[in-house]
């Protein structure tokens, strides 16, 4: 066994890190801290501009498209780098989910129309899966996609549609049949969002913030080019899709990062004048964590070494979802307990320095919002039945 | 990067895994433990001459010259069928000090006699008062005429009464929780003075109470400088517990997969109770619980290679993974054990089932070398403390 980098990828390691340390500056990182401020979308997208300038903005896609060419050794250490160093992933929606559907099923045509833009980060795009009936049972969902002339006539709701509000381009998946199996008679549909008939529904969550929408059709026309593949097959499609988005979700670089800081805070808070950090009962809730995590990297790097080896993420990539997802979250629920009293106070005009501390509202949001992890891409009871399928053979 | 035994790893594995399927059956192993030794010194032999007793010893005196990759990669494979002959008291530790200790002329005498399958040994640390911590030591070693006089009582002294030598620890100086001044000293078990009480743990495993009473030994029979014991010691401890959880970790994955089976073939309400969500969430959790512990496993050997490979490692980290694992196969042992039987329902319970041993030696490595509260504060010591 041998867990080191060969020289050449330790020289790519360097590079990335020299990259991110003199990119990505203390403005960009101010700007990025919250998704409902105003400076969000103009400070992300510039960030993703600077990838794109360097190259390194699609490391998932084959080179033809614009992908890296990146070896999985040297994507594996992208992304360790880009969370050890804080830097928030690029908006998944175009580059992560829909432009593999695109570049996998998607024809000549659509591919030239619509990549360049995901690649340029000049259109923004969000998913639209579930439906207030449909949420862990997608299949079930109703959103009707009827077919006229040369168009599809789209009628129904998606729900929970992340940053809805800022997208240009909205991939949705739409009954086209009825009749069929559930899973049957859907198809994948790429729709403008700026066509008539489609609302936009602010939803806020109990952190107080806006980033999910409902997103209403009525009587929506959709032109029979946007969509892919064959009618009645999105299922298929969306399917590989999940998988894809599955894998990078153990987050143990990011996580990793948390923890340093928590233990960072550890040392300032105090109780009857001894550091936190030195309270024997804190000390246990906090080494449980820390170890789940030790083991989870060495679990993230298993699976990436069988893929590195050719091997493709199985069913592993439900455990990495599930166990980093919960780590996260005990991580977020560490950090509010030691914010103390502080956590409940909501800062609103006063400062930090007027209210007596300075961290504890943004513990407070990432514990709250952070409990989404485990309800999205998949709940993570959907994951244990993926794993009772196909690992165990329940 | 790779996580794959290598070709030698895997043949030494094979050999493991096939005797442990062809001849170490749960009858069989029933009629070993009622024997009145309880162990089979004729699987001893077939050890011996599959060449397993002589893994970590160098090559100078016979031996494999096996990593502490090598040992773990046998003791998964003898956890999967909870063989009871002394592998871990006799190769993994008195052998691992052994193997460590600076004494070329002991080792030259010894280890080729562990080799062959003739000497037994066990490692007596253990003392009424000292729970876990190996260098609170009572039991005294004196300079006297020809050596050392050795007075006290080792306690669950494991395979004691099969043992030809023990290594004893014993104090020379120093007050009683002293980490400098014990020193380790090979005791013979026919030596005038050293009584052993051998009786059986709940494991399928047996253990001694051994008195020592004016035991005299040669200043030769050291295993470092007198008062050097604990550094041994330190060196050698986390190759034993890697070894243990190696173990461990084989009777885990062992115990899933009965459980898994079952749940396939018993039926209640009409159908496998294995369709019912609930169980299957819960077996869920024992696979992911089992594929941690691996990783934790794999992660102190990786560092485990780095610190030998390179002085300059960082030995604080490695150590941190050391005790993080004996946490952690702890903490998954009990679930997953606790889960064999509950998923098993009544005949969970029953002694003719092998879950419910399986189940006992899983709680006897915990209790062995540190349980899990021992090893979570040592782990938040290094962790946390220093800051």
């Amino acid at each position: 066994m041998d867990i080191n980098f060969s020289a050449e990828d330790l020289a790519f390691r360097d590079e990335v890190r020299d990259f991110f340390a003199t990119e990505f500056d203390a403005e960009t990182a101010q700007n990025l801290s919250g998704v409902q401020t105003a400076s969000y979308k103009p400070a992300i997208v510039s960030w993703q501009k600077k990838l794109h300038a360097k190259g390194w903005i699609a490391p998932g896609w084959p080179t033809e498209y614009g992908g890296t060419g990146w070896s999985a050794t040297q994507k594996f250490i992208y992304e360790t780098e880009r969370g050890a160093a804080g830097i928030p992933d690029v908006v998944p929606f175009g580059l992560k989910m829909v432009a593999p559907v695109i570049f996998t099923f998607g024809t000549e045509e659509q591919k030239a129309r619509f990549l360049p833009s995901i690649l340029s980060s000049d259109d923004w795009w969000c998913q639209g899966y579930s439906e207030p009936g449909a949420g862990s049972d997608l299949a079930a969902l109703t959103t009707s996609a009827e077919y006229a002339g040369d168009n599809y006539l789209v009628n129904g709701a998606k729900i929970w549609t992340t940053f809805a509000q800022y997208a240009d381009w909205i991939f949705c998946l739409v009954r086209t049949t009825k009749d069929m199996r559930k899973q049957q008679g859907i198809s994948f549909l790429l729709i403008d969002m700026k066509t008539p008939g489609i609302t936009v529904k602010p939803i806020v969550t109990i952190d107080g913030k806006h980033s999910l929408n409902e997103v209403h059709f009525e009587n929506v026309l959709v032109p029979r080019d946007n969509l892919i593949g064959e009618q009645d097959k999105g299922w298929t499609y969306a399917k590989a899709l999940l998988a894809h988005e599955r894998t990078g979700m153990a987050e143990v670089a990011d996580s990793k990062r948390m923890l340093r800081t928590l233990k960072q805070r550890a040392t300032e808070e105090v109780n009857g004048g001894q550091a936190m950090i030195n309270d024997p009962v804190f000390q246990l809730r906090l080494s449980d964590i820390e170890m789940e995590l030790m083991a989870l990297e060495y679990t993230e790097l298993r699976v990436f070494a069988s893929m590195a080896g050719g091997g493709m993420p199985g069913p592993e990539s439900s455990l990495l979802k599930i166990k980093g997802t919960e780590i996260s979250q005990a991580i977020h629920e560490l950090q509010l307990q030691l914010a103390g009293s502080y956590g409940g106070a909501l800062q609103g005009s006063l400062t930090g320095e007027e209210l007596g501390h300075d961290y504890a509202g943004e513990a407070r949001g990432k514990y709250m919002y952070g409990r989404a992890a485990t309800i999205y891409g998949g709940s993570n009871e959907v994951q244990r039945n993926v794993i009772a399928k196909a690992v165990l053979g329940l | 990067m790779n996580f794959d035994f290598s070709e030698e790893q895997t043949m030494i594995k094979d050999s493991v895994a096939r005797f442990v399927r062809d001849e170490y059956d749960i009858d069989t192993r029933r009629k070993i433990i009622d024997s009145e030794e309880g162990i089979s010194r004729d699987f001893w032999n077939t050890f011996a001459e599959l060449g397993w007793l002589s893994v970590p010893f160098a090559e100078e005196y016979g031996g494999f010259g096996g990593t502490v990759e090598d040992l773990v990669a046998v003791m998964e494979e003898l956890g999967k069928g909870i063989v009871v002959e002394p592998y871990v008291s006799t190769v993994v530790m008195f052998g691992g000090l052994l193997s460590a200790s600076n004494n070329s002329a002991l080792k030259e005498a010894v280890i080729p006699t562990v080799i062959d399958g003739s000497c037994m040994g066990s490692f007596a640390f253990s003392e009424r008062q000292s729970r876990y911590e190996l260098a609170d030591v009572a039991t005294t070693a004196v300079a006297c005429d020809g050596g050392f006089r050795l007075d006290g009582e080792k306690t669950v002294v494991i395979n004691g009464g099969s043992a030809n030598k023990f290594v004893v620890s014993a104090r020379t100086s120093g007050g009683q929780f002293d980490h400098q001044g014990v020193s380790l000293f090979l005791v013979d078990a026919s030596a005038a003075g050293v009584s052993v009480k051998s009786y059986k743990t709940m494991d399928g495993q047996r253990a001694a109470t051994v008195t020592l009473a004016n035991v005299v030994v040669a200043e030769d029979q050291l295993l470092n400088a007198v008062g050097e014991g604990m550094d041994l010691v330190d060196q050698v401890m986390p190759s034993m517990l890697m070894a243990l959880s190696a173990e461990a970790l084989g009777i885990m994955a062992t115990l899933n997969s009965i459980t898994v089976g079952y749940s396939k073939t018993r039926q209640q309400f009409g159908s496998p109770i294995g369709s019912f969500q609930v169980l299957q969430h819960r077996m869920v959790d024992t696979f992911m619980s089992c594929e941690q512990a691996k990783s934790m496993l794999y992660r102190s050997l990786c560092q485990a290679n780095d610190c030998a490979a390179d002085a300059s490692a960082d030995t604080g980290e490695f150590m941190k993974s050391v005790h993080a694992l004996k946490v952690t196969m702890a903490k998954a042992g009990k679930q997953i054990g606790e889960e064999a039987i509950q998923m098993h329902g009544g005949i969970g319970l029953t002694d003719e089932l092998n879950i419910g041993h399986f189940v006992k030696r899983l709680m006897t490595i915990n209790v062995t070398l540190g349980d899990r509260d021992f090893h979570q504060k040592k782990f938040n010591q290094l962790s946390y403390s220093a800051s």
